[in-house]
């Protein structure tokens, strides 16, 4: 075939069929939304109950994370994100996803290399630059604060 | 050259193929000889599930050709997993000298081309090809974990949970494996794992071109060209680039990642991949039509990718090989 | 009736965001991972330029839940941290902040995988 590799992949790539985007982000806009405004439900349950607002602040993320968790356990979490992509990849209900899943897989290699090694394969990178950025951005905030 | 013409061309004696839920849906579903729509196999990792069904595979394909495993001189095999684990546990128990393979989804070709050659020369009586793949131990491996939820893109294909075993004897009554054509690696630049199909294209591309070249043949001259796994958009490239070096392929040519799912209704994007799509589709569909003398002469041309996950993590190019065999129901066909 | 305002600014903001990582996804060919990483950095960044807080306080959970929401949620601590306690804060914000969430992922992750076994895909 004498094609060269850029011409090739020029070729490939114009031909290959394209993500439905319209109908990926309409699915995600409502999906991503909805698991929102019912964090935002809890949010105010949880204040009816009493709570104090900080306490609830933190557990509506973890009310979500345990959800995701579970149905990641009964294997129904991935037929919702085949559905809706982004919009349960970004709420942090992917995040909970995304350690629960190696998890669960790699229980077969033992509880501490498998489960214990591999629950940060995906969500570890997630972790490591949250906190090199804020740690960057504490060193840059006490500047300013010494210097003006 | 590089088409082996095999003058003592071996016969397939024995065959069979074992598979999973999703294939056994799938339209060539009555084919297969042994289905677990778990997946497991009786087993508590996907791995051993993996090993078990080629143990059951090459089992069942000496059963069906009344052969004793004493009978086997060899075999030669290989899968997706990490040094090939699924043949040397699966095949364990065979106790007979063993050759592990790997060639990716090319695999089952490269297992029958050395079998026949090594009967062919004389060293070996009878022979053992088969191969495997789990879409279970595949995905942990090459992709996510399964319950990771996430998209596949459009051109992604489906790793086949399936396993295939073919006995080739220097002496029976067909299908005969009159050539080989081992493939060289071809490269074109693709390093999209999204895309294994325009990956391999240009090996099989590659190894048709030189096979019709050298030969003289033409594509149809045979009942059925067949790739192993380049899927609905390998199959496309192959045949829009065939076309331009002159061979039209339009009415004999298929693939087997095409093959062995209904697409639309299974939602495997563009077809099957792995080891044992191909080695399943061989086993379990094109031998039984040779039996009931429906094909007689078939261009098999299993194509692999040959990268790994480190490999695709350093943003390699994915190199793809396409080695072929041909299938005839005559002896110097 | 004013939290029915709040659950639709949630609905709107926290749809955009997702469908803003799904045009990521879908028009180049970042990975899950990365799109996560860089939500994740984006929202430090946003929060320490000052925009982030106030579509947190207008969206409320729509800002938080996002991925963005956890950088905020680094971000803010960093910056109670380093208030109260100097430059130490840098260094021990973050995790303070977003303690609940990350040790809720290891506790319940854990106790599934003991629980569960992973299934085919259909």
């Amino acid at each position: 075939m004498n094609m060269d590799s850029e011409t090739y992949k020029k070729f490939t790539k114009a031909r290959a069929p394209k993500s439905p985007i319209i109908k990926d982000c309409l699915r995600a806009f409502w999906v991503g939304g909805l698991i929102c405004t019912f964090a935002e439900g809890l949010l105010h349950i949880y204040k009816m109950l009493n709570m104090t607002e900080e306490n609830a602040k933190t557990l509506v993320p973890i009310t979500l994370i345990f959800l995701a968790a579970l149905l990641t356990g009964f294997g129904i979490f991935d037929d919702i994100a085949k559905y809706a992509g982004a919009g349960t990849l970004v709420p942090i209900t992917g995040f909970a996803n995304a350690m629960a899943s190696p998890a669960i897989d790699d229980k077969s290699e033992g509880l501490v290399m498998g489960v214990g090694a591999q629950m940060f394969t995906i969500a570890g990178p997630v972790i490591v630059y949250g906190v090199l950025t804020s740690v960057i951005y504490g060193v840059i905030y006490w500047l300013c604060g010494v210097i003006g | 050259m590089r088409v082996l013409r095999l003058n003592h061309a071996p016969s397939i004696v024995g065959y069979a193929a074992v598979v999973g839920g999703k294939e056994h849906e799938g339209p060539l579903g009555a084919d297969f000889d042994l289905h677990d729509d778990s997946g497991k196999f009786g087993m508590d990792t996907w791995e051993k599930s993996e090993s078990e069904m080629q143990r059951l595979a090459l089992n069942l394909a000496l059963s069906k050709g009344e052969l004793s495993y004493q009978s086997i001189d060899a075999i030669f095999a290989g899968d997706l997993m990490n040094q090939c684990t699924g043949s040397a546990y699966g095949l364990l128990s065979f106790e007979k000298p063993y050759f592990g393979l790997y060639g990716a989804c090319s695999t089952f070709a490269e297992a029958t081309m050395l079998s026949s050659l090594m009967i062919n020369a004389g060293y070996f009586r009878k022979c053992a090809a088969v191969s495997s793949s789990h879409f279970c131990s595949a995905e942990r491996q090459f992709r996510f974990p399964l319950e990771y939820g996430g998209q596949r893109a459009p051109t992604a294909q489906w790793t086949a949970t399936a396993s295939g075993a073919a006995i080739l004897s220097a002496d029976g009554n067909g299908p005969y494996v009159t050539e080989v054509m081992p493939g060289i690696i071809v490269d074109k630049g693709i390093n999209d794992i999204n895309n294994m199909g325009a990956a391999m294209a240009p090996a099989a591309i590659d190894t048709l071109t030189a096979y019709f070249t050298e030969t003289g043949k033409q594509p149809d001259d045979f009942d059925l060209i067949l790739t192993g796994d380049l899927g609905l958009e390998g199959l496309s490239i192959t045949r829009t680039l065939m076309k331009n070096e002159g061979y039209d392929l339009t009415k004999v040519y298929n693939d087997c990642g095409l093959l062995l799912y209904g697409k639309a209704s299974q939602d495997v994007h563009c077809g099957g991949s792995g080891c044992g799509c191909s080695a399943s589709v061989i086993c379990g569909h094109i031998l039984k039509r040779f039996a009931k003398g429906e094909l007689k002469n078939v261009l098999y041309l299993a194509t692999g990718a040959l990268m790994s996950p480190n490999s695709l993590k350093q943003g390699a190019t994915i190199p793809g090989i396409a080695h072929l065999v041909h299938i005839s129901s005559e002896q110097n066909g | 009736m004013e939290w029915i305002g709040d659950l639709i600014k949630a609905f709107l903001v926290g749809g955009m965001i997702c469908v803003a990582a799904q045009i990521l996804i879908d028009k180049t060919s970042m990975t899950p991972a990365r799109i996560l990483v860089l939500y994740v950095s984006l929202g430090v960044f946003l929060t320490a330029i000052g925009v982030y807080a106030p579509l947190v306080s207008f969206a409320g959970c729509g800002a938080t839940t996002p991925l963005i929401g956890f950088g905020y949620s680094l971000a803010e601590g960093v910056k109670k941290a380093v208030d109260e306690r100097g430059l130490i804060g840098a260094l021990t914000g973050g995790l303070t902040g977003t303690a609940g969430g990350i040790a809720a992922a290891v506790f319940f992750a854990y106790i599934f995988a003991l629980i569960f076994r992973g299934h085919p895909k259909k």
